[in-house]
C-alpha cells in the first residue's frame, strides 16, 4: 500500500510539470496582456512595465525562468497586486477557501447521507418524495440565488448574521457562505445516497442478514451502507479538490478574502503569475484528492487491493 | 450543580464574546469603514493607476498639493509656493512641521527622491506621465536623459524648485495626483520592495497602514505625527472592498458600512426611494464614447459619422439604460471644469425626431437606406450595461438603414485590440480625468497619443492644441484656445461622445463632511462621525 502511494505520488510529478507547461503557453494565446487597460500606456512605459517583469524577453526564457522559481517554491509577483507575490496571496487567502469548503464539505457529506438514507428506507413514501424535492431544489437553485436570499433573510430581516466580509474568522461570518456552498453539495449527496443505498439493500449479502435476524439498525448501518457508501467516495474526490479551492461565486457575495476569486480575476487581468499559481494549486489539490479517494476504496471495499 | 453553574457561566461568557463581535463597545475609537467597490492594486504610490488607489494613498501621504474636501487644490506637504513671472519656475515652501510617521522630518530632498523614482525606467511607474511636465522628467522615463537632469532641486531642507519645460496651467491640478505623492528614501533603502507593507510602510499624511488583508479590508490608523493630526476627527479607517455592489448595499442596510462608492445602477430609481438623500449622484469628470475609424472607408466621411452620432438618442441611453446614473453626453469635456465652456455638438439642441430624419436624409444621400443597410460593428468590452447601450444603439440605428453588429470581448482583449490599431468600425471608450483640467479630455484624440482609438487626424485640431499650449501663460485665453479645440473635434465627429459619468455614493447621515464633487473626492482627515 505504502509502495502504491509513493509510485501515484512520484507519477504526480511528469503530470505536474505538463500542466503547468500547458497552462503557461495557453494563458500566453489569450490576446491582451496585464498592463492593457481602458487608460492606455504609452509604447516607452509599458515597456518599463514589461521589463520590470521580465515579460520582454523571449517566452521559452520566460518558461525556463518560472520552472527554475517554481522548483524552488518562488510563484513569482502578482502583476495586478505587485504588493504581494503569488505565494503570500494564496497564503492569506487558501487558509480562508479550504476552512468554508471543508466545512461545507463535511456537513454536505453528513446531512446528505442522512437524508439519503432515510429517503432510501422509505422509498416511495412522503419522506422520500421530500428528500427527492429537497434535492432537486439544492441542485437547481444556483448559488448566485441562494447566496443573497440568505443574506436577506439571516443578515437583514433577523439580523443573525453579517451579512458579509470574512470578520477575522468569526464563526457567525463562515455560517452563510458554508452553508450556500453545501446546499446544492447536499443534494447531490443525498441522491447518490438514496440510490445507492436502494441497491445495496436489494443485494444478497443484505437479504442474509436479514433472513440471519439482524436488526434492521445493524443490517443498514454495519452492512447496507458500507456498500452504499462507494459512489459517494469517488463523489468525494473531485468535489474536495473544487470546494476547497474557493468558489468565486460565493466569495464575491459575501466579500470573503479566500483564493476562489483568482481563478477568474486573475485569468481576466492576465495576471500570468497568478493564473499559473491557482492551476498549481488546483492540479495539485485534484492529484491528492484522487488518490485519497483511491486508498478510501481499498478501506472501505475490500475487494479492492493495491499492490 | 457545580457543573450547571460553570456550564451556565460558559454559556453566557460566549454569548458575551459573540455579541462583542456585533456591537463596538462605547469608549471605542471613532471607525469609519468605508466600502469600495475594488481592490487597490498597490499602495505604492509610484505603481498605482486606479481611484481605489488614490483614495487610500490621499490618507497615507501628503503631496505637495492636496484636495480639500470640495476638491479645491490646497497647501499639503508645501505650505505655499510661488511661481516665476513666465510660468516655468514652481517654487515650493515645505511646511517646517512636517513628519513622516517614523518621526523624521519631510524634506525637500524626500520630493527629489520621489520624482526621480517616479521617472526611473526601472521603477516601472503606470503613471510617470503625470511629471513629465517638468524638465527633463519624460527624457528620464524613456531613457534618454539622466535624473540630475530633471528640473527638481532641493535649494534647502523646505525648499524645493521644480522647473517646467512650458507653462503648465494644470501642474498644481496635476500634483494633487498621487503619483507625485513623496516616499521615504530611508525606508525603501532599508527594506526594499517590503518598504510597502502594513505596519512598515512610512507616510506622512493623516493616517498610517496598519493592516492589509488582500481582498478583505485595508486598516488605516491616525497619524499622530501628521502635522494637522489636532483636526482629523476618525480614529480608523477601514476601507472594505465589496466588489459585489448588490452585498454591498445591504453591508450598508445593516451598517457593515457607513459609505459605499459605487450603486448597483440598474436598481438606482427604486434605492433612491428607499434611501432617500443617502443616495448622492451628481456630475463626475467622465466621458462614455465610442471611437470611431475616421480613416478607413466609409467611415473617413465625416458626414457619416455626423449621421451616425446625431442619430443616436442618448437621452434613452441615460434615462432607460443606465438610469439616469449617466448623463447625455454631446461633447468629449465633460461639463464641470471652472472657467471652460464644453463645445456641444450643434444637434445637441434639436429635438430627437429632427436628429433622426436629417441623419436619414444623410444616409439616403449617401445611398443607405433599410434595404440596403450600411454595417456598422460596435465592438465593447464585457459589461452588462456596455451591451445595453450597444443594443440599445443597435435598435435606434436600424430604421435608418444601419445594420449593427455586436462584437464583445473582455476588457484586456478589448483594449489590446484597440491599442494594436485593430481593425475596427466603433469600438466602446471611456476616460475618467485624472486632473481636473479640459487638456486630458482632449489631449487623448491628438494624433500622437496612443489613446487615440479614432485615429482621429486633424490638422486644425492639432493647431488649435499647440496654440492653447503656447498661451499656458494666460489661462483664461488658454481655456478659450481649448473650446476652440473641442469644438473642431466635435465638429468632424473625432470620436462619438454618448454619455457623461457621474458619481455614486450611498453615505450614511452619521458622516459629516463627505461633500459632494467633481472628482469624487473625498479626504478622510476633513470626515467625522456621529
Amino acid at each position: 500500500m505504502l509502495l502504491y502511494v509513493f509510485r501515484r505520488l512520484l507519477t504526480a510529478i511528469p503530470t505536474l510539470f505538463v500542466i503547468v507547461t500547458l497552462a503557461f503557453f495557453l494563458i500566453r494565446v489569450a490576446p491582451g496582456g496585464p498592463f492593457n487597460q481602458e487608460r492606455g500606456l504609452s509604447p516607452e512605459i509599458k515597456a518599463n512595465l514589461e521589463a520590470q517583469f521580465g515579460l520582454n524577453d523571449p517566452l521559452w526564457v520566460q518558461y525556463l525562468h518560472y520552472l527554475k522559481n517554481l522548483a524552488h517554491g518562488d510563484f513569482g509577483p502578482s502583476y495586478n497586486l505587485p504588493d504581494f507575490t503569488v505565494g503570500e496571496l494564496f497564503a492569506k487567502g487558501l487558509p480562508i477557501s479550504v476552512q468554508l469548503g471543508a466545512s461545507a464539505l463535511v456537513l454536505a457529506l453528513l446531512l446528505g447521507s442522512l437524508l439519503g438514507t432515510v429517503a432510501a428506507l422509505n422509498q416511495n413514501k412522503a419522506g422520500d418524495y421530500s428528500v427527492i424535492a429537497l434535492a432537486t431544489a439544492g441542485s437547481t437553485i444556483p448559488t448566485f440565488v441562494i447566496a443573497p436570499i440568505i443574506q436577506l433573510v439571516f443578515g437583514l430581516t433577523w439580523r443573525l448574521l453579517p451579512i458579509g466580509g470574512w470578520g477575522d474568522g468569526a464563526f457567525v461570518n463562515k455560517i452563510g457562505p458554508v452553508l450556500t456552498l453545501a446546499l446544492p453539495q447536499i443534494a447531490i449527496v443525498a441522491r447518490l445516497m438514496r440510490g445507492s443505498m436502494i441497491e445495496s439493500l436489494h443485494s444478497h449479502h443484505i437479504r442474509t442478514a436479514r433472513a440471519l435476524g439482524l436488526s434492521d439498525w445493524s443490517v443498514v448501518v454495519k452492512h447496507a451502507l458500507r456498500g452504499a457508501v462507494l459512489p459517494i467516495v469517488s463523489f468525494t474526490g473531485p468535489a474536495a479538490a473544487a470546494l476547497l479551492t474557493g468558489s468565486i461565486i460565493v466569495e464575491t457575495i459575501f466579500a470573503i478574502p479566500g483564493v476562489g476569486r483568482y481563478f477568474v480575476d486573475a485569468a481576466l487581468n492576465r495576471d500570468y503569475t497568478l493564473v499559473m499559481g491557482t492551476v498549481v494549486v488546483i492540479a495539485i489539490f485534484t492529484i491528492v484528492f484522487n488518490l485519497i479517494v483511491d486508498i478510501m476504496y481499498a478501506v472501505v471495499d475490500p475487494r479492492v487491493r493495491y499492490d | 450543580m457545580l457543573k450547571t453553574m460553570l456550564k451556565a457561566t460558559v454559556f453566557a461568557a460566549t454569548l458575551a464574546v459573540s455579541a462583542g463581535a456585533f456591537q463596538a463597545p462605547a469608549f471605542a475609537d471613532v471607525v469609519y469603514n468605508r466600502g469600495s467597490a475594488a481592490e487597490p492594486e498597490s499602495l505604492d504610490p509610484h505603481k498605482t493607476s486606479t481611484i481605489y488607489e488614490a483614495n487610500v494613498l490621499r490618507d497615507l501621504f501628503q503631496g505637495l498639493v492636496m484636495q480639500d474636501e470640495k476638491a479645491n487644490v490646497i497647501p499639503g506637504a508645501a505650505e505655499s509656493w510661488t511661481v516665476s513671472d513666465d510660468g516655468t519656475v514652481y517654487t515650493f515652501k515645505l511646511r517646517k512641521d512636517g513628519m513622516w510617521s517614523d518621526g523624521s522630518p519631510v524634506t525637500a530632498e524626500d520630493f527629489v527622491y520621489a520624482f526621480h523614482r517616479l521617472e526611473d525606467p526601472a521603477t516601472g511607474a503606470e503613471y510617470a506621465s503625470m511629471l513629465y511636465p517638468i524638465k527633463g522628467a519624460e527624457e528620464v522615463n524613456t531613457k534618454k536623459g539622466k535624473p540630475e537632469d530633471m528640473g527638481v532641486k532641493a535649494i534647502d531642507a523646505t525648499t524645493l524648485e521644480v522647473t517646467l519645460k512650458a507653462p503648465t496651467p494644470y501642474f498644481l491640478e496635476m500634483l494633487t495626483h498621487q503619483a507625485t505623492y513623496p516616499v521615504s528614501k530611508a525606508s525603501i533603502d532599508k527594506l526594499g520592495a517590503d518598504w510597502v507593507k502594513a505596519g512598515k510602510l512610512v507616510s506622512n499624511g493623516a493616517y498610517t497602514l496598519a493592516e492589509w488583508v488582500p481582498n478583505d479590508h485595508i486598516k488605516l490608523v491616525k497619524n499622530p505625527k501628521f502635522w494637522d493630526a489636532d483636526t482629523v476627527k476618525i480614529d480608523t479607517v477601514n476601507y472594505i472592498p465589496t466588489e459585489d455592489r448588490a452585498s454591498a448595499i445591504k453591508r450598508f442596510e445593516a451598517g457593515e458600512l457607513d459609505s459605499y462608492d459605487d450603486l448597483p445602477t440598474e436598481q438606482l430609481a427604486d434605492l433612491q426611494a428607499k434611501f432617500g438623500d443617502q443616495i448622492k449622484v451628481g456630475p463626475y469628470l467622465g466621458t462614455y464614447y465610442y471611437a470611431i475609424k475616421t480613416d478607413k472607408a466609409p467611415w473617413d466621411n465625416v458626414e457619416l459619422r455626423n449621421a451616425i452620432s446625431m442619430a443616436i438618442d442618448r437621452d434613452f441611453l441615460a434615462e432607460k439604460v443606465w438610469q439616469n446614473s449617466m448623463l447625455p453626453g454631446y461633447s468629449m469635456v465633460p461639463p464641470g471644469i471652472e472657467g471652460y465652456t464644453p463645445a456641444l455638438a450643434k444637434y445637441a439642441d434639436m429635438p430627437q425626431i429632427d436628429r433622426e430624419d436629417e441623419a436619414k436624409k444623410i444616409l439616403e444621400k449617401l445611398g443607405y437606406t433599410p434595404e440596403h443597410p450600411l454595417k456598422m460593428e460596435i465592438r465593447y468590452n464585457t459589461s452588462e450595461n456596455h451591451k445595453n447601450t450597444a443594443v440599445a444603439i443597435q435598435e435606434q440605428l436600424k430604421p435608418l438603414g444601419v445594420e449593427v453588429t455586436l462584437l464583445n470581448t473582455d476588457t484586456k482583449t478589448h483594449y489590446s485590440f484597440l491599442e494594436q490599431k485593430g481593425n475596427y468600425d466603433v469600438a466602446r471608450a471611456g476616460w475618467i480625468a485624472d486632473y481636473k483640467d479640459p487638456e486630458t479630455f482632449l489631449g487623448i484624440s491628438r494624433k500622437a497619443s496612443g489613446n487615440n482609438y479614432s485615429d482621429f487626424d486633424n490638422a486644425d485640431f492639432e493647431k488649435a492644441m499647440d496654440k492653447a499650449a503656447a498661451a499656458g501663460g494666460n489661462p483664461q485665453e488658454r481655456m478659450k484656445d481649448l473650446s476652440e479645440a473641442e469644438r473642431v473635434l466635435v465638429d468632424n465627429v473625432g470620436n462619438i461622445p454618448l454619455l457623461y459619468y457621474s458619481y455614486h455614493d450611498i453615505v450614511s447621515p452619521k458622516l459629516h463632511g463627505f461633500v459632494d464633487n467633481v472628482m469624487d473626492v473625498h479626504p478622510s482627515r476633513f470626515i467625522s462621525k456621529d
